[in-house]
């Protein structure tokens, strides 16, 4: 008993490992993943207040500088319609952003809804939703796209086209689909799923929330790869004139158009808006890897 | 940019080098000549298009009882007629036919094909389309006294009559056919041009062998020809440069023969014109706001023509600014005169300081609408982009919205749009060809800024009906004042035409119409 009194002080004197900062860990672990936020967030802020950082107005016609050349004046030089072509990158990164987003957001969202579910029910519901995500992944991407982009025709909200969001994201509800369902799998057979059934929680609030938060990890990561996709099948869709149409700011419709007939004379037309794409795309490619590195625990052992 | 500018001018002086000696040279026979056509036909009856793709698909099929001397344009003369004459009182046209001409499958040709193939431009039977009816409607009767001669009487004077007979889209039919099937010829060829029709693959090329039997002996000299579909223009110049075609006959943009000359050097045959082509604008009347004068005269004083049109000809077909008539041909507004005119001001600061005003006084200085416009690159996109610019200027909001042929036709057509951008497709510089077009919408159907205005139709009569040269300038100048002053549609830019072959391909004219000229009979190989 007489000693009772210092073991209780010695415990209280151990000190419990701080808890890391999970960003400066990320930071540390995944040096490439951050350079990349630091260029979705560049990214993000241009496009969000492009007045704020565009040297001009993207839709200005300056007949007197066709074609110019990067100079002071003009950073990245001008197109066939002496329009600024850094300040139409800069607005064309809220159109990449938006588009990106939300088709991302839009067929992650409904491909988590349908994997969750198709792993929870199973039998005939998992058979006939497996089906029907077998159907769409049929098709190469950028087909089912363009099929229902020209079936859909356009349908401007607020400036944005919804069935060109929506002709982005069915392609990526079968892919993130497929990957949450396999992740559900696992968490289906899990005590704690056994639990609630036994404790008689209704599907709805099983799914939401006892399995939903346990497949975020995968979500995540397909959630940020796909932005990547959609940026880039945006950009195909708007070069092949089924996308936004001009004078609207967007990459892949620098890409077209008059910079097919200018880019020997004016190359800076083409490389800069592949630039932008290309950057984009493999900053938000690069982060989802670094999330997925992050997040998964085997990769920790 | 240097060498290419030197490279141009050394092209164009070997073209002019090598033209006439080139043009002397005796005609060779054979060879087959591939050409690209940039779109499809829909249907081969020339009676109820409007497209060059159906003119450059079928007119090596077909005869016309007049055509345009391309030696001598606008002069007119003879195709299936041998000669002709016109009465004192200018309402009796009486033609004399060849003999011995044979359509396609072997019927005799004569007279009562020329009355069956005008009556149905005149008159089309249910079922079938003629976009030319209100053209011929001053005839009154058309007369075959014996099979190699056909009389035309006229209800009243037409000082267009004789280009209206040599129109490339008169393509004269069978009677026997028209009889069996009045809307055959959308879906069957039979003609008696200098080539029979071999086969139509759809997305590919339309064929035509030589017709051993052509009236004009001696013609044509290839043995046949291939038209290619290349809807894209890089597709199309890559098979220019490569081989695949030796030409394109409607027209290319300046960056493009820009490439080719560079690319191909003395290789290229390059032409250019003034264009019997132009953009409008054009508002739907009966929609407001547009059906208030003030906010039409707005946008089209905001539009800066001159300046524009040194920036869009450098990139695009786009340059010259006119009013109705093409600028330069003999009928047209001096430019003197043009810039009075509401839109064609050279004071620009001004002019758009106006149509602020007028858009403050009606109500509208927020305004914001759709501008439909077809989803072509050349030139429609960029006078798209322009216009979107020239409205942004006054404060305006413009959504571009750019689609495929059809459903901008079905829209147009239907009034389901506020402002459009559409094209006056002429193949000739007669004010009437181009002024039909703003006719009032009850004696036109195809009028789709749809109003009604009885002065414009009274001063296009008076034009059509006068014979003194002056007289009728003044008329047209008259109507095209109130056109522009009603705000009702007006040109934006008129085309340039750039036209790009093989130095191969001997015996083809240039001209200002890409409607004209393309039976290909007095075409040859140089090979």
């Amino acid at each position: 008993m007489a000693n009772a009194p210092s073991a209780m002080q010695a415990n209280s004197a151990v000190t419990l490992p701080k808890r890391p900062n999970p960003v400066l860990t990320f930071i540390r672990q995944q040096p490439m993943g951050a350079a990349s936020f630091v260029v979705i967030a560049i990214m993000m802020f241009a496009g969000l207040f492009p007045h704020l950082v565009s040297p001009y107005n993207p839709l200005d016609i300056d007949f007197s500088s066709i074609l110019g050349a990067p100079s002071w004046e003009h950073w990245l030089g001008t197109d066939a319609f002496g329009r600024d072509i850094l300040s139409r990158i800069i607005y064309g990164s809220r159109t990449a952003l938006v588009i990106g987003f939300a088709s991302s957001a839009l067929g992650s969202g409904i491909g988590a809804v349908l994997g969750i579910a198709s792993a929870y029910f199973g039998g005939r519901v998992d058979n006939w939703i497996q089906r029907f995500v077998d159907i769409l992944l049929a098709f190469p991407i950028i087909v089912l796209a363009l099929v229902v982009v020209a079936a859909l025709r356009k349908t401007v909200v607020y400036g944005v086209d919804v069935n060109l969001i929506i002709a982005i994201a069915i392609p990526i509800i079968p892919r993130v689909a497929r990957v949450v369902r396999a992740a559900a799998l696992s968490v289906n057979v899990m005590p704690y799923i056994d639990a609630a059934r036994a404790a008689g929680y209704s599907d709805t609030r099983i799914i939401f929330r006892h399995m939903a938060p346990n497949v975020v990890a995968p979500f995540l990561i397909m959630f940020t790869a796909f932005i990547a996709q959609a940026i880039l099948l945006e950009a195909s869709l708007s070069f092949l004139g089924l996308g936004v149409t001009e004078p609207t700011a967007a990459w892949g419709l620098m890409l077209s158009g008059n910079a097919a007939d200018f880019f020997r004379e004016a190359p800076w037309m083409i490389i800069f808006p592949g630039v932008a794409i290309s950057l984009a795309v493999f900053a938000f490619n690069l982060f989802g890897d670094s999330l997925r590195d992050y997040l998964d625990p085997r990769f920790k052992t | 940019m240097r060498k290419l500018v030197l490279g141009l001018i050394g092209v164009a002086a070997l073209s002019l080098a090598a033209g006439p000696k080139a043009e002397a040279q005796q005609p060779k026979r054979g060879g087959t000549l591939n050409f690209a056509i940039s779109a499809e036909t829909p249907q081969y009856d020339c009676h109820g298009s409007d497209t060059y793709a159906t003119l450059h698909f079928s007119s090596p099929f077909y005869s016309t009882l007049l055509r345009y001397n391309l030696n001598k344009f606008p002069d007119v003369e003879g195709d299936l007629a041998k000669s002709w004459t016109v009465s004192p009182d200018k309402k009796t046209y009486t033609f004399t036919l060849h003999d011995g001409v044979k359509f396609h499958d072997g019927t005799p040709f004569s007279s009562a094909d020329i009355k069956a193939t005008y009556d149905r431009l005149r008159n089309p039977p249910k079922g079938v389309v003629s976009t030319r009816s209100a053209t011929f409607a001053d005839i009154e009767s058309i007369e075959t006294p014996n099979p190699t001669t056909v009389v035309f009487k006229l209800k009243s004077v037409n000082s267009s009559m004789l280009d209206h007979f040599a129109s490339p889209w008169n393509c004269v039919y069978s009677a026997k056919d028209l009889a069996a099937d009045p809307a055959g010829p959308r879906t069957k060829i039979n003609g008696t041009g200098p080539f029979v029709f071999v086969e139509h693959v759809k997305g590919s090329h339309v064929a035509g062998k030589r017709n051993d039997a052509y009236f004009k002996k001696g013609l044509p000299y290839l043995d046949g020809f291939r038209g290619i579909f290349t809807l894209q223009a890089a597709a199309m110049l890559n098979a220019l440069q490569g081989g695949q075609v030796l030409a394109e006959f409607r027209g290319v943009s300046p960056a493009d023969r820009d490439r080719m000359v560079s690319a191909m050097g003395n290789k290229l045959r390059v032409e250019e014109s003034s264009w019997t082509l132009n953009l409008l604008v054009l508002f739907n009347t009966e929609k407001p706001p547009f059906n208030d004068v003030r906010v039409r005269k707005a946008l089209l004083l905001a539009i800066d023509r001159w300046g524009g049109s040194k920036g869009l000809s450098r990139i695009s077909t786009l340059r010259a600014v006119g009013g109705v008539v093409r600028p330069g041909s003999p009928l047209a507004t001096p430019e003197a005169e043009l810039v009075k005119l509401p839109g064609f001001g050279k004071d620009i600061k001004a002019a758009r300081a106006e149509a602020r005003r007028l858009l403050k006084e009606a109500g509208h200085e927020k305004l914001k609408f759709t501008l439909w416009n077809r989803n072509l690159a050349m030139p429609y996109t960029p006078a798209g982009i322009f216009l979107v610019d020239q409205w942004r200027q006054i404060g305006v909001e413009v959504e571009h919205k750019q689609s495929d042929t059809a459903p901008y036709i079905a829209a147009m057509r239907s009034g389901n749009y506020e402002v459009a951008i559409d094209f006056s497709n002429l193949f000739n510089d007669d004010p009437t060809l181009s002024l039909t077009k703003f006719l009032s919408a009850s004696k036109n159907p195809l009028n789709l800024a749809r109003y009604d205005d009885p002065e414009i139709d009274r001063l296009y009569e008076l034009q059509l009906r006068e014979g003194d040269l002056n007289k009728r300038r003044a008329h047209i100048q008259a109507l095209e004042k109130r056109l522009f002053e009603q705000a009702y549609q007006q040109p934006i830019l008129w085309w340039h035409r750039i036209v790009l072959s093989h130095k191969t391909v001997m015996g083809w004219k240039m001209s200002p119409s890409h409607n004209l000229g393309q039976d290909l009979a007095d075409v040859w190989l140089n090979q």
